[in-house]
């Protein structure tokens, strides 16, 4: 992975306005931080604990218990596949096979490169769409392994890049 | 004397009511189903081709996006009316569809890729001079309604797709936060209890605790302050009945809450609403901001000494966390895991305080219910579970969506009048109700009524109302293993009948499917579900059990074949079964040879091809790109 740039912490203090003194702020703010680095870097989890007074521990506990929160960085792309009942009965072990195939991660893994993180989540709520995949934020329904793996790979090129694929010429 | 806040709230009526009059009013009125699934389908892209098909036809027209009709096979979904015209809703209304809607809608020309949904009819309730206005959809040649909506009621999702979302006139002029000045102006706290309690409304988040008593313990309990808290933490997979009030109706969910706030005399309230519902998150925020601006969150609310503000908690992706005393530690900032109870929330809740959480579903009937009176509401549904039932009906049906029906109705109905049978000419198998704490029916309990009783006590649930269809090719034991990857992902950890337990299940059911299942296996099984079910802390270790024992009662002889036979009858557990290609089907055009991840695929051109069962690996992804449908499973 490409070397990590620093972290610049005074983007945090923003939040902090936003938050201190209030009670229950830590999942806000968690939440604020990761929109700002993508990720829960220890520098900005030291510092909330030393803001917030909530001992480190606290926060690694809170941080680590739910699934939206990530102390590594992710890639620079985020596909999200659903694996919720109605995905799962309509076709979404098949595109993560197609996927790590591609791909060469499996859910939860990111490229060597850093391009492309791939998670599984469990419902999106958009069943009738099933299944879904949100690549990017943008929520792609009916998903088949061939338009999946296509419209990753644009959006993996479209940043000018070779993608991060073994490239096979199956089109 | 009316105080100046109602005055002012009374005018704004007025004038909505007069503003939604005059904007159907025009020469065309368009609406645009903009809820996630409408979104998703390509709606956003389907407006700028709207309005040029205005502009290029010279028409005055207002667009209104509103949330989703439920029909999300038809997503996106648009509605016409010209003046003097009927409306008419059509499906598939993607931009490249737009312009062959309007010629059809105008010229009569045929369509080719949209679909013409139906006539879209106005119907109105009428009780206690209050009206319940929604949307009801016919066929046009027959006058009938469509078979999607012919059983349906829409009373908690009448405003949904009707209305827009983010705009609190729209409420207003069909009758909003009539119910709270009702509340406020006419009822003591104790009388608008006493109404919920006679409406026999039940907690819609699945336990189906009566409201009204809930919130009476609430009052009861003489400390301050006290809350009112939402669960919108709607986590089963398969659900998305909250999603879609939260984002086509905010503002009856946050009606709802302040007249609970009014009724166990609240000052705070939270709406806990799941992070991965942006768009759900984001009207709430724009309704929460017009309810303040209109005085209807704040202090002395429509000149009275209620004073009450609501908060929105984004959840952070834990599905315990749909647990109520695990959403309260959350709404704290700490892990979400769940505490003992008693001492219920209604005695200490969230802080320590009094505290009532009720589902989304139960709040955005609450207005409805005060409006238009407990007897009305009693006398839809049955005696037992009064009112209606919402479910997201998804997986292998034909007509996937959210419906709303009154209590009582059939499984039977659901599935094959409302959602029209099985796709693919496939069999039923089952149906699984009540996402991952729920358990799943077979074809002999498809005429068990739908109410809160009837499915507990034929081994199911109401759970929150999330209702799976699954056809002849679902492995029931593979099924059931899923459901217990997923709560033994999401046990929280904190009490070790249901952290071990779900673990332990889990890995016997791998086992099974994995072709080393043994005839103990089963009786392990009970007895560890057993133990989950007495011993474990919350709803979520005491229900994970009941998919895998609703499987294992109802279909006991598919676990046989797995462990005895070593055989999946369903064809789905890879351990367990062969592909293979059909030689006379087969028509060497070697997409599946290339598709194959384990080249284990060979053949000449246009040759049939062979699968080597050494290399195969069972990911059937050569199956799912063959056109022909020449491989198959054994």
């Amino acid at each position: 992975m490409a070397e990590a740039p620093a972290i610049d912490l005074s983007l945090m203090e923003e939040v902090f306005a936003q938050y201190e003194g209030q009670p229950g702020a830590l999942i806000p703010v968690l939440q604020k931080t990761q929109e700002i680095y993508n990720y829960l870097p220890g520098e900005a989890l030291q510092l909330i604990s030393e803001r917030l007074g909530i001992a480190l521990g606290k926060i690694y506990g809170v941080a680590t218990f739910y699934a939206q929160f990530y102390l590594e960085r992710r890639g620079k792309h985020v596909l999200k596949v659903c694996d919720g009942t109605a995905c799962h009965v309509k076709g979404t072990p098949v595109l993560l096979t197609a996927l790590e195939e591609e791909f060469g991660i499996k859910p939860g893994e990111t490229t060597a490169d850093g391009q492309l993180t791939v998670e599984v989540i469990y419902c999106f709520g958009s069943c009738a769409l099933a299944p879904v995949a949100v690549l990017d934020g943008q929520v792609m329904g009916r998903m088949r392994q061939e338009m999946l793996l296509r419209r990753v790979k644009k959006q993996l090129e479209a940043d000018g890049r070779q993608g991060t694929t073994m490239a096979r010429s199956d089109e | 004397m009316m105080s100046e806040s109602l005055t002012q709230l009374l005018v704004r009526q007025e004038q909505a009511r007069q503003a939604w009059q005059a904007k159907q009013n025009v020469d065309l009125y368009v609406t645009v189903g903009m809820g996630t699934c409408g979104l998703a389908a390509g709606a956003a892209d389907a407006l700028p081709v709207i309005e040029q098909e205005i502009r290029g036809r010279n028409l005055k027209a207002v667009i209104t996006k509103v949330g989703c009709v439920g029909m999300c096979s038809y997503e996106p979904q648009i509605e016409l009316q010209a003046r003097g015209r009927p409306r008419m809703n059509y499906g598939q209304a993607t931009a490249a569809n737009i312009s062959e809607i309007f010629a059809s809608y105008f010229e009569g020309s045929p369509l080719k890729k949209a679909v013409l949904v139906g006539e879209v009819q106005p119907s109105l309730t009428r009780r206690n001079g209050q009206s319940l206005s929604s949307l009801s959809f016919r066929a046009p040649e027959t006058g009938e309604a469509i078979p999607f909506q012919s059983k349906q009621l829409r009373i908690v999702l009448s405003n949904c797709g009707l209305i827009d979302p983010e705009s609190i006139d729209d409420y207003l002029a069909l009758d909003g936060y009539e119910a709270l000045r009702k509340s406020l102006t006419q009822l003591t706290p104790e009388e608008v209890i006493d109404e919920i309690t006679r409406s026999g409304l039940r907690g819609r988040g699945g336990g189906g605790f009566p409201t009204g008593v809930k919130w009476g313990l609430a009052r009861k309990t003489p400390r301050w302050p006290k809350y009112v808290i939402c669960n919108g933490d709607e986590g089963d997979p398969g659900a998305f009945m909250d999603r879609s009030i939260l984002e086509g109706d905010p503002h009856s969910v946050i009606e709802g809450m302040i007249i609970a706030g009014y009724a166990i005399g609240a000052r705070y309230g939270y709406i806990y609403c799941r992070a991965e519902y942006p768009l759900a998150i984001r009207r709430l925020r724009i309704a929460l901001d017009q309810a303040r601006q209109l005085g209807l969150l704040g202090e002395h609310i429509m000149g009275t000494d209620f004073s009450f503000d609501l908060f929105i908690k984004e959840g952070a992706g834990a599905f315990v966390c749909g647990e109520e005393t695990a959403l309260m530690a959350s709404v704290q900032g700490e892990r979400g895991q769940p505490w003992p109870r008693p001492p219920y929330p209604a005695v200490s809740g969230v802080w320590g305080q009094p505290s009532n959480v009720n589902n989304v579903k139960s709040y955005a009937y609450v207005p409805r219910i005060v409006r238009m009176g407990a007897e009305w509401f009693k006398s839809l549904g049955t005696p037992g579970s009064p009112g209606t039932a919402i479910f997201a009906l998804t997986g292998m049906v034909n007509r996937t969506g959210l419906i709303e029906v009154p209590m009582g109705i059939t499984l039977r109905e659901i599935i094959y009048d409302v959602g029209g049978g099985i796709p693919l000419g496939r069999k039923f198998k089952a149906v699984q109700t009540g996402g991952p704490l729920g358990g799943c029916l077979p074809e002999a309990h498809l005429d068990t009524p739908v109410d809160f009783d009837s499915l507990v006590s034929a081994g199911a649930v109401m759970g929150s109302g999330g209702m799976i269809v699954a056809d002849e090719t679902t492995c029931m034991v593979e099924f059931a293993k899923y459901f217990m990857r997923f709560t033994c992902d999401e046990s929280c950890g904190k009490c070790p009948p249901c952290r071990i337990g779900s673990t332990r299940l889990l890995e016997i059911l791998e086992r099974i499917t994995a072709g080393e299942g043994e005839p103990e296996d089963l009786n392990r099984i009970r007895y560890i579900a057993q133990g989950m079910q007495r011993g474990s802390l919350c709803a979520l270790g005491q229900l994970a059990p009941s998919p895998v024992l609703s499987s294992l009662r109802h279909f006991e002889d598919e676990f046989r074949a797995h462990i005895e036979e070593k055989r999946c009858p369903a064809g789905k557990c890879r351990a367990l079964i062969t592909y293979e290609i059909v030689a006379d089907l087969c028509t060497g055009c070697m997409v599946c040879g290339r598709s194959c991840p384990s080249k284990a695929i060979s053949g000449e051109k246009r040759q049939p091809h062979v699968i080597n069962p050494d290399l195969c690996e069972r990911c059937g992804l050569c199956r799912e790109v063959c056109k022909f449908d020449a491989i198959i499973v054994r």
